[in-house]
């Protein structure tokens, strides 16, 4: 593999791409998709079985501490991935002005997303 | 003078729609729609979190909208999006790790994504019927 490897050593010990900055944005991306990989199969699992259950015993299941934990996980993974991937897109096709006004978007609505969600998530936990 | 010299037409390279869609090209674009499409999910998983920690009342509201006809619909559409994005991704992780670029095998992991992302689609539906009773 090294011998094909066309970036100079020093390139290569910093982790950079020819774009200074896009290796590292590849591996946030392929390290965050691998995590989601466990947490997304194990929330769909858990949508199938509580398909017909009522609001107590949702949040009875919601409240277990192994579900808290998974829930968060769950969404900061899923925010953070969702960040770089629409940021990947934006840059793709967007090329006017409103290029900065988009990903600015994404971010702060990314932030949002997964700070509110996470706050529902533990105002369920911790609710007497 | 530097006027004077006519313009000289650039050869353009080929647009999009001249080419015929192959499986190759119409999952790349599938795995990347499939993705932003659960971006708009993702939201719904928020409303859907905060209406639970509103309260019976606003979890209620949510859940008889996930169950009329365009909750289910809507539903559905995400439920194969998540499993086109998770299996296309997966075969995403596959190539990152250097392996399977032969062009039979590239087609095979193609089919592949296609058939099992499908058949997990119809098995969570049925699945969750069942258990829903």
């Amino acid at each position: 593999m090294n011998n094909e490897d066309m970036r100079s050593p020093l390139g290569r010990a910093l982790g950079l791409g020819s774009a200074k900055t896009g290796v590292e944005h590849w591996w946030r991306e392929r390290v965050s998709a691998l995590a989601l990989v466990p947490l997304t199969v194990w929330f769909a699992a858990s949508l199938m079985v509580h398909t017909g259950s009522d609001y107590v015993t949702f949040i009875a299941w919601l409240r277990t501490p192994l579900t808290s934990i998974l829930m968060v996980l769950l969404l900061a993974g899923v925010f953070y991935h969702t960040a770089l991937g629409l940021q990947v897109v934006i840059e793709d096709y967007v090329h006017s002005g409103l290029k900065t006004l988009a990903l600015l978007g994404v971010r702060f609505g990314c932030c949002g997303l997964a700070v509110a969600g996470i706050l529902a998530t533990l105002r369920i936990a911790f609710s007497q | 003078m530097a006027n004077s010299t006519p313009k000289r037409l650039r050869p353009l390279s080929p647009n999009i729609q001249i080419y015929r869609p192959q499986l190759t090209s119409v999952l790349s674009i599938a795995n990347r729609i499939s993705g932003i499409v659960l971006s708009l999910y993702a939201v719904a998983l928020v409303v859907w979190l905060v209406a639970a920690a509103a309260g019976p009342h606003a979890y209620s509201t949510a859940q008889v909208f996930i169950g009329s006809w365009v909750g289910r619909i809507l539903l559905f559409g995400c439920t194969f999006c998540f499993f086109l994005h998770l299996c296309g991704s997966i075969r995403h992780l596959i190539w990152d790790a250097g392996f399977g670029f032969e062009l039979r095998t590239i087609y095979a992991s193609g089919w592949t994504v296609v058939l099992v992302s499908s058949a997990l689609t119809l098995l969570s539906w049925i699945l969750s019927m069942v258990l829903a009773g």
